[in-house]
């Protein structure tokens, strides 16, 4: 059983990826880049710390196929993301990357910024331990969880070239 | 129990007989592209210990986004693209040298109908106009699916948009996937297929369908469908020849399939649509938008670069001036489209109106290069996605509109309605 806590940020509806990973910043140095990752956010670049979370609303990651979206957000050291929805290829890449983003129908309405959270993986359980209340998350696929245990996409990949071709 | 377009060649894709929504299976792809990002595929392949790929003859790879390189950074992906096509012998490898990505794929032949598609970018829906399923996912699955050949897909429901009515002079395709993003959100497909089906659809040429299908995506779509008809088997004659894996025919969903939604939309009066700032669906008919002086005005993209958009802009452009506080640059999206539109006097007449053309890439329109915008600026863009420092600086706007209204508003130098000089143009003629 996998459980990720952190404290939250908050962000809205259609958050885009070039939002999470500017365009025009692709060959920008890490100490630069991280300073306009979610910059359409008053605070976050500023004072996001690894292990926080961040609970969004509908459509988050529309937009492009560019996977630093997701990988940005694992190098801050962002424990998850849980929104009402995704943008189908950031969800994509995310899993690909490890890197937890799951559906949580009013998840929005349930939790403020700063409140403290709680996440089962396997489950798609949710705590807001702040407020003491629960809600249910949509479980990834048997699947999904297997290629966030084995670390990604690429590990699976190596594992699966082991046996067959 | 018949099957939509989606389901049809998800089935056919991972060996079944029929598939349902919701229904995960293991598919396997028909064709993979790769852009300037196939240097972290291959980054991504190397770290996997990959010396070979599944099938060098279904990957094709090209560059388009950062072309001719803007810095040495790039260069450099670059080089390591060329190393990587030499390694593992992929066949379909175009350099700097064809266009686009997505318009070179259909344009060269590497799609045909009922295909399954994937590529780093998320335009790849655009296959759709091909009757394809056409899809895009990140670098790290386009490594898996160059090493494996297959890929996970969740069978989607589908949409159907059903299009009826003749577009008014200078109203375009642009102007209805705009409406319909405006209308009913971006994310109304979110998880779902889309098919276009309807008398205007069904009049339409493959460029302007091309246009809608790209910009399936910017409503969430996996897949934006439109019916595989004569006209596209006309557009692929002697493209596909000897690299088509399967017969080419025509391909369309079956008339028992079952849709999630069916929506109607009669466009006979549909005004031009204009995307305002910072997100695709934030649309309004441009008799609403309002006195807004443009800085800059972008022709070009894998949603609006062919050879009609350039040709309607060069009807309006034609012995006119492009405002002198405005510039106005064009990309067209392939050689080929760059070639005709030289030999029709295209670019000749919008280089005499105040036009800079430039070679067929991306250009702008990510934010990579050639002609971004300072804070405070203002662009009117054929292009696909006008979000806060999409183009370049973070303060900059950019708008969202068909190629004519971007030839309109680059001569009055702010954003302004088409049709009066298209209804002039027909009158003349």
């Amino acid at each position: 059983m996998t459980i990720i806590r952190g404290k939250v940020w908050k962000f809205g509806d259609n958050v885009n990826t070039d939002a999470m990973a500017p365009g025009f910043a692709f060959k920008a140095p890490w100490e630069e880049l991280k300073k306009l990752i979610l910059h359409t956010h008053p605070k976050f670049t500023h004072e996001a710390k690894p292990g926080d979370v961040i609970v969004a609303g509908k459509n988050w990651g529309c937009g492009s196929s560019r996977e630093q979206a997701p990988a940005n957000m694992k190098r801050l050291g962002i424990g998850c993301v849980l929104a009402e929805s995704f943008g189908r290829i950031y969800f994509r890449n995310s899993v690909a990357l490890a890197f937890p983003s799951l559906v949580c129908p009013g998840v929005s309405e349930a939790f403020d910024e700063g409140d403290e959270f709680e996440l089962e993986l396997e489950s798609a359980r949710v705590r807001n331990i702040t407020k003491g209340t629960k809600l249910q998350g949509e479980p990834l696929s048997p699947d999904m969880l297997a290629i966030i245990a084995a670390g990604g996409i690429i590990p699976t990949l190596k594992e699966r070239l082991k046996t067959k071709r | 129990m018949g099957m939509t377009m989606a389901e049809k060649v998800l089935a056919r894709a991972s060996g079944r007989g029929e598939v349902k929504p919701g229904e995960y299976v293991t598919a396997r792809v028909d064709q993979v592209m790769g852009h300037d990002a196939f240097a972290e595929v291959y980054g991504v392949l190397k770290k996997a210990g990959i010396d070979r790929v599944w099938d060098p003859s279904r990957i094709a790879v090209l560059l388009d986004h950062y072309v001719p390189a803007p810095s040495v950074a790039y260069a450099e992906d670059h080089k390591l693209i060329r190393e990587a096509v030499k390694k593992f012998g992929i066949e379909n490898w175009y350099d700097m040298k064809a266009g686009i990505c997505h318009q070179i794929m259909g344009e060269k032949g590497h799609i045909i109908p009922g295909d399954l598609v994937v590529g780093c970018d998320s335009h790849t829906t655009s296959y759709g106009a091909l009757g394809a399923a056409g899809t895009g996912i990140g670098v790290s699955e386009v490594a898996y699916v160059v090493a494996t050949g297959e890929l996970w897909m969740k069978v989607p429901p589908t949409l159907k948009f059903v299009i009826q009515g003749d577009l008014p002079a200078g109203v375009m395709s642009k102007d209805i996937i705009l409406y319909i993003a405006g209308k009913y959100t971006t994310e109304v497909a979110q998880y779902k297929a889309v098919e276009f089906k309807g008398s205007t659809v069904e009049k339409m040429s493959i460029a302007s369908r091309m246009t809608m299908a790209n910009m399936g995506v910017e409503i969430g779509a996996k897949f934006a469908f439109f019916e595989a008809d004569q006209k596209t088997l006309d557009y692929l004659d002697g493209r596909t020849r000897g690299k088509a894996k399967r017969p080419v025919g025509l391909f369309k969903a079956d008339p028992d399939a079952r849709y999630e939604q069916v929506y109607e939309i009669d466009i006979s009066h549909l005004e031009p649509q204009v995307a305002c700032p910072h997100d695709v669906g934030n649309v309004r008919p441009i008799s609403q938008v309002g006195d807004i002086k443009v800085d800059q005005a972008f022709l070009g993209s894998c949603t609006n670069g062919r050879f009609e958009d350039l040709e309607i802009a060069a009807t309006i452009l034609k012995g006119k001036r492009v405002h002198s506080e405005t510039r106005l640059i064009v990309f067209p999206a392939s050689w080929e489209i760059y070639l005709d539109a030289l030999r029709a006097g295209i670019l000749e007449a919008l280089i005499e109106a105040g036009a800079v053309v430039c070679n067929p890439g991306c250009g702008p329109c990510l934010g990579g290069h050639m002609g971004l915008l300072a804070a405070g600026e203002r662009c009117i863009a054929s292009s696909n996605r006008n979000f806060k420092g999409r183009e370049g600086s973070t303060e900059a706007e950019v708008y969202l509109a068909s190629p004519a209204t971007v030839a309109a508003s680059a001569v009055a130098g702010k954003i302004v309605d088409p049709r009066q000089d298209m209804r002039m143009e027909e009158k003349r003629r």
